[in-house]
Order: structure tokens, then C-alpha cells, then sequence
């Protein structure tokens, strides 16, 4: 008995020791198992949730659904339309991102230099950045307004003489899906502005001088300094915005809703109607998913990025 | 019970009544926007959140019925011994009756009363020749003023039902035969060349495909279009945004030489019980209070509406000649909306809009048009 006490004694010491170890590793799962948990379910399971119905017949309507496989997404590989949506989509979003970012440098460059007076800028500043404070609801209202047959665009191209009829803007097959894109461009450039004028106030003027001493003209500085030191915001926010654009839903809803005819139906319009107007909540699953899975394959050229970084 | 738009306190008022007469069933008003109603149904139905009552489109029914999220009335009806003759439409799906038309709203056309007289248009158009040639006298296009409006959106493809379809039920005809569809009979192929020539004609305003209801109504008010069909629904909302806007209404014209009863184009806010609820009969309750003759007609009163119960009298109907108007048509046809109860009434609706605006670009004739239309509504059913 004298014996063991001892042995209990130190025993003790290394169990509490064992359990504050333990109790040392769980820490930062700890911490991180609120947002975790979170995650799985919000995220997680809603998304496990939605693959499950794209491989089934009839979920959410039939009460027997039936496991089918990849049935629903032969089915909508079948579809011409879901086809002729996919390459709207790509149109959409690659003009998008291209005229965002030429649109977003030439205003963050303008608002940048100091050939404009400092108060013209501060003014340029709040007028440029305003289409980023317009809801899509509001956005879509304005452009709408402003491509009526009788609206003030045509007014004032008929009035220079441009056009000699009036163009029905979101009414006509041929011009539809470029209204479209033009009013989703207007309404996304100020990211790409604010983002890159942060990105140009923080390139170091030595840069510039250094370059001028050698003999660069302004061309040269702009291609091999501005846009070299602005490369990772550049494909930071073109990544991000080639992802929310590809997924834009109320623009396209409440200007078009996809038509005239298809020619400016999307992969979410078409998604939203599968879903919403033909109650086949499997089929819409499944274009859920193949939107799912554009969208990761650009996300893991951004972490990839972001890594590098 | 979910239900669409805001009418305001005086819902709350009528269930403050049932909560007098039923001490124990509370009621919870759950309203929300038109196209977010319908979201809501199918979801809540589907995650098992559906409220007891539901507020119903006809053009949702069938699909809801076939989701398993509305209930069948007839045992409810028979269990309380209810008299079935009061209603003026019950609407059934597979011979299962699950909506009542709580309210409804009939669609006439509407015209600009001083447009018409600047253009020498002296009678409201009767028929379909009389319609076309006051069109062509109130379009003047170089002061962007046009005859006839057709709201043609995918977004909202309801103008194939009011705008469209509705022409060929004022002339007595169906798009159906035996449940299934007809759209290539020569009633429908008429219908389609009808308007298509309004449309060579140049009398309809342009910009039809982005066109919604609301932008109808809105070129009416603004004085740009001399006539479009429209809902009863909107005298107040015209009244309001356009106080000196004279206008009239008519029934919708029928063919040249149709003299038999006009179909009249109506759209029903209808009402039905849950399947999932666990408290249906005091969910009956509540659906036989807003369906009784008293409160169905101070609750269509409200809407400028017409009811749902034939005992019911809205009292709009006396005091307004333009309402006074609209009962008189009502009272001589019969209400006609062959999409209630159809399956994926709306995505029919879509389809034969996708049709009718090929046809309107040109790229197909009307009878290629119905054919189509024909084929995409055939794999629905």
C-alpha cells in the first residue's frame, strides 16, 4: 500500500498532463467547429442536399423519387436550349469581366492622375462609383426605362442621326443580349475602379521616375509598370467577377426573363424556370450543379492564385 | 394562411371576426408579392412548412395538387354538409375539387375615351374588324401614340392568357377538347393571324417582347395606347396615377358575326386547405368564413372584385358606372380562363409565348405557330 502512493502520485500528474494536452490539441477545433458546424449546415448539406436531387426522378414533387443516375443531366445536355444558354452565359460573363476591367482602369487612371484639378476629381469620383450603389431591382428599372423604344436613348441617337428607327433595345432578338451585357457592364465597373485606383495609389513613384530616366515614354511606363505592379488585383477581382457574373439571376429576370424568344435565357434563367415554372426541381438540380462546377473550376485557378501569392 | 398583395387593415378586421366566432383557432395572415407567393407554396409544401389555408392562383392548382400540397375539399365539403351550389366555380384536378375562387377579377377592354373621339372612333369596337379599325385610326406613330398594347415578357407570360388566348374564349371558342390541347384549330390559328396582323398593321406599340402588365398599364395611363385588355383590378390604380383619364370599357370583341355568349376572360384568386395540415377541419372553418355570401362580398368589395359565392353583392358594383359596366358584361357572358387547373399552366403559357413572339419576328406563320405551341404543351400532359 506504502507502495502505490507514490506511484498514484505521479500517475496523477501525467493523466492531468495527457489531459491538458488533449484538451491543448482540440483548441482550434474548437474554436473553428461554431463556423464549421455552420457551414455544413447552411453550405454543405444544402449542396449534398441538391446533388442528390440532380440524380434523382421528380424530387420534391413525387413522394416515391427514384434514384435515375445521371439521367437528368443527359437530359439537359439533350436540351438546345441549355446549350444555346451555356454560350449566352460565356458571352454575358467574358464581356462583362473585359469591358468591367477596361472600363473599371481607364476611370481609376483618370481619377489617379494629377493633370485633372483635385475637385473635378472628388466629383468624377462619386459620379463614377454611383452604379455600384443601384440594387439590381433599381439597375434593371433604369435600363429599362432608358432602352424603351420610346426612351431616351433611342431620343438622343435619333437625334444625331445615328439610328432612323427606333430599336427596340430588350425587344428585338438581334440586340437583346447585347442591351443586356451593356447594362450589366455599367453596373459592375465601379469593383474594378475602386479596386484599382487602391491598387495604383500604391505603386511607388520611384517606379515611374527610374523607367523616365531611362527614357520610357508614358505607353511603355503603363505596359511594363502599372499593369505588371496591378497584375494580382487584376486577376483577383477578374476571377471573382467571372464567378457573380456568370450566376447573375434579377438583371436578366427583370429586364428580359430570358426572352426575346432564347436569346438571352442564361444557365440561371433557365435553372429558375426548370425549377419554378416546370416544377422539375430534379432537372433544375442538375443545372445547379453543372453551374456548381463552372463556378469551382474557376475558384481553383483563384486559390491557386491566391497560394502563389 | 399565405396569400398574395396588401389590402390593407381590413383583412386583419375579418379576422378579427373569426377569431369572435372560433375563440380557438388563431389565424396568422402570411402575405408576401404575387410572384414570391407561388416560391413559397411549392417550397413550403415541399419542406413540410405549408400554413393551414393557402391563397391560390388557378394556374398553380394543378401542379400543387399533383405535388401533394393542397387537399381535396369534397370530404371537407362533406363532412360540414356544405352547399355546394353557392360557389360560383369550384375548381377541380382529377376530379378532386381544391380551389375556390375567392375572388375575381375580370379582364375587359379598356379604351381611352379621348383618344378614341380624336380619332373618330364613336363606339366602343365589338367585333374584331370594328377593334382593328379603331386601332388603325388611334395609331399615330410619329406622336408615339398606338392603338393596342401586348405585353409579350417571358418574365410574366401571362399576356398569352389576358392578351391573347382571351380573344379566342370571347368568341366562344376553346383551346381544348376532351382535357387536352387544341391549339391548332382554326379558332386559335384565327386568333394567332388576328393579332398578327394587328401587329403588321403597326397599330400595336412597340417593344411587345419586354413588355409587361405593368408597362400596359402604364402606356394606357400615360395616354400612349388607345386600348388594351386589362383587369378590373386596375380602375383605381388607372384613377389614381392619371385623375383626368377618361376611359370606358367593353367586352372583348368577337369574331364578325359571332352572336352566341362571349367568354369572358377572368384571372381567380381562389382558396384551398393544406394536404399537410394537421388542423383541416378547423382550416375548413376559416375557408368557409371568407366563402360565406357577408364576408366573401365585403372582402371582393375591397378588391373590385368579383365574387366568389353567388349570394355575395359587392357593393362597388352600384355606385360606379364603370364597374356597373363591367357586371353587365360579366352578367351576359361567362367567365372563361381555360388554364386553371392545367398542368404547369404558367410554363404553357411560356411556351406558347416563345411561339407567338417566332411568329411575330417573323420566323414562323400563326399556323406554325399553334403547331408548335401544340407539340411543347402535348409532352406536358
Amino acid at each position: 500500500m506504502n507502495g502505490s502512493a507514490p506511484a498514484m502520485a505521479t500517475a496523477r500528474p501525467k493523466a492531468r498532463k495527457f489531459r491538458y494536452r488533449t484538451l491543448r490539441k482540440l483548441v482550434p477545433y474548437l474554436f473553428v467547429s461554431p463556423a464549421t458546424l455552420l457551414l455544413t449546415l447552411l453550405m454543405l448539406f444544402p449542396m449534398l442536399m441538391v446533388v442528390r436531387y440532380s440524380l434523382m426522378d421528380g424530387a420534391i414533387m413525387k413522394k416515391g423519387a427514384a434514384f435515375v443516375g445521371f439521367q437528368n443531366y443527359m437530359a439537359l445536355f439533350a436540351d438546345p436550349v441549355f446549350w444555346q444558354s451555356v454560350g449566352q452565359t460565356l458571352y454575358f460573363t467574358v464581356m462583362s469581366v473585359v469591358f468591367h476591367f477596361i472600363i473599371g482602369l481607364a476611370f481609376a487612371l483618370l481619377l489617379n492622375t494629377d493633370r485633372v484639378d483635385p475637385l473635378i476629381r472628388s466629383i468624377l469620383r462619386v459620379l463614377f462609383i454611383l452604379p455600384w450603389l443601384f440594387t439590381a431591382v433599381i439597375i434593371a428599372i433604369i435600363w429599362r426605362l432608358l432602352l424603351d423604344p420610346n426612351g431616351v436613348v433611342n431620343s438622343v441617337l435619333m437625334a444625331l442621326h445615328i439610328i432612323d428607327f427606333k430599336v427596340e433595345w430588350f425587344s428585338s432578338t438581334k440586340t437583346a443580349i447585347h442591351a443586356l451585357t451593356f447594362a450589366n457592364i455599367w453596373a459592375g465597373y465601379p469593383l474594378y475602379m475602386v479596386s484599382l485606383l487602391a491598387g495604383l495609389q500604391g505603386i511607388p513613384k520611384e517606379l515611374y521616375e527610374a523607367a523616365g530616366i531611362d527614357g520610357a515614354n508614358e505607353v511603355e511606363k503603363f505596359w511594363y509598370i502599372t499593369i505588371p505592379q496591378l497584375m494580382p488585383i487584376i486577376i483577383s477581382i477578374a476571377l471573382l467577377d467571372f464567378i457573380w457574373t456568370m450566376q447573375v439571376f434579377p438583371l436578366v429576370w427583370m429586364t428580359t426573363g430570358g426572352g426575346p424568344i432564347y436569346s438571352t435565357e442564361m444557365l440561371s434563367t433557365y435553372t429558375y424556370k426548370l425549377a419554378f415554372s416546370r416544377y422539375e426541381f430534379s432537372l433544375a438540380s442538375a443545372s445547379a450543379i453543372i453551374i456548381l462546377v463552372i463556378s469551382m473550376s474557376v475558384t481553383y485557378f483563384y486559390i491557386k492564385h491566391q497560394q502563389r501569392r | 394562411m399565405v396569400g398574395a398583395g396588401n389590402a390593407g387593415r381590413r383583412p386583419a378586421r375579418h379576422h378579427g371576426r373569426f377569431r369572435g366566432k372560433n375563440p380557438g383557432i388563431k389565424v396568422t395572415l402570411v402575405s408576401g408579392p404575387y410572384s414570391s407567393t407561388r416560391d413559397q407554396i411549392v417550397v413550403g409544401a415541399a419542406s413540410g412548412t405549408l400554413s393551414d389555408v393557402v391563397g391560390l392562383d388557378g394556374a398553380w392548382v394543378n401542379g400543387l395538387s399533383k405535388q401533394g400540397a393542397i387537399a381535396s375539399l369534397d370530404e371537407l365539403m362533406d363532412n360540414a354538409k356544405y352547399d355546394r351550389t353557392q360557389i360560383t366555380d369550384i375548381v377541380k384536378v382529377d376530379g378532386k375539387s381544391v380551389m375556390f375562387p375567392l375572388a375575381s377579377f375580370v379582364y375587359p377592354v379598356f379604351v381611352n375615351l379621348d383618344l378614341a373621339k380624336a380619332a373618330g372612333v364613336d363606339k366602343m369596337p365589338s367585333t374584331r374588324s370594328e377593334f382593328a379599325d379603331a386601332a388603325k385610326k388611334m395609331t399615330d406613330a410619329s406622336k408615339n401614340q398606338y392603338g393596342w398594347v401586348l405585353p409579350l415578357s417571358l418574365q410574366s407570360p401571362g399576356g398569352i392568357q389576358n392578351d391573347v388566348m382571351s380573344w379566342v374564349w370571347a368568341s366562344g371558342a376553346s383551346m381544348m377538347k376532351d382535357g387536352k390541347p387544341d391549339l391548332e384549330n382554326e379558332a386559335v390559328v384565327g386568333t394567332l393571324e388576328y393579332i398578327q396582323s394587328l401587329g403588321k398593321d403597326g397599330v400595336i406599340s412597340p417593344g411587345i417582347f419586354a413588355k409587361k402588365e405593368q408597362d400596359k398599364v402604364e402606356e394606357f395611363v400615360n395616354g400612349r395606347v388607345g386600348m388594351m385588355v386589362d383587369s378590373l383590378a386596375h380602375v383605381n390604380l388607372i384613377r389614381e396615377r392619371n385623375p383626368n383619364l377618361k376611359f370606358g370599357i367593353s367586352a372583348l370583341p368577337a369574331m364578325d358575326g359571332y352572336t352566341g355568349k362571349r367568354g369572358m376572360p377572368y384571372a381567380s384568386w381562389g382558396i384551398g386547405v393544406s394536404e399537410g395540415s394537421a388542423h383541416k377541419e378547423e382550416a375548413w372553418k376559416l375557408v368557409e368564413f371568407l366563402m360565406s355570401a357577408e364576408v366573401n362580398g365585403r372582402l371582393v368589395s375591397i378588391a373590385n372584385a368579383f365574387p366568389g359565392n353567388v349570394n355575395a353583392k359587392p357593393d362597388f358594383v352600384a355606385g360606379d358606372p364603370v364597374f356597373a359596366e363591367a357586371f353587365k358584361i360579366f352578367q351576359s357572358g361567362y367567365p372563361a380562363n381555360e388554364f386553371v387547373g392545367l398542368p404547369v399552366a404558367e410554363e404553357l403559357m411560356r411556351d406558347m409565348n416563345v411561339e407567338v413572339q417566332k411568329m411575330f419576328d417573323g420566323g414562323q406563320t400563326a399556323k406554325e405557330a399553334a403547331a408548335n405551341a401544340q407539340k411543347a404543351w402535348l409532352a406536358k400532359f
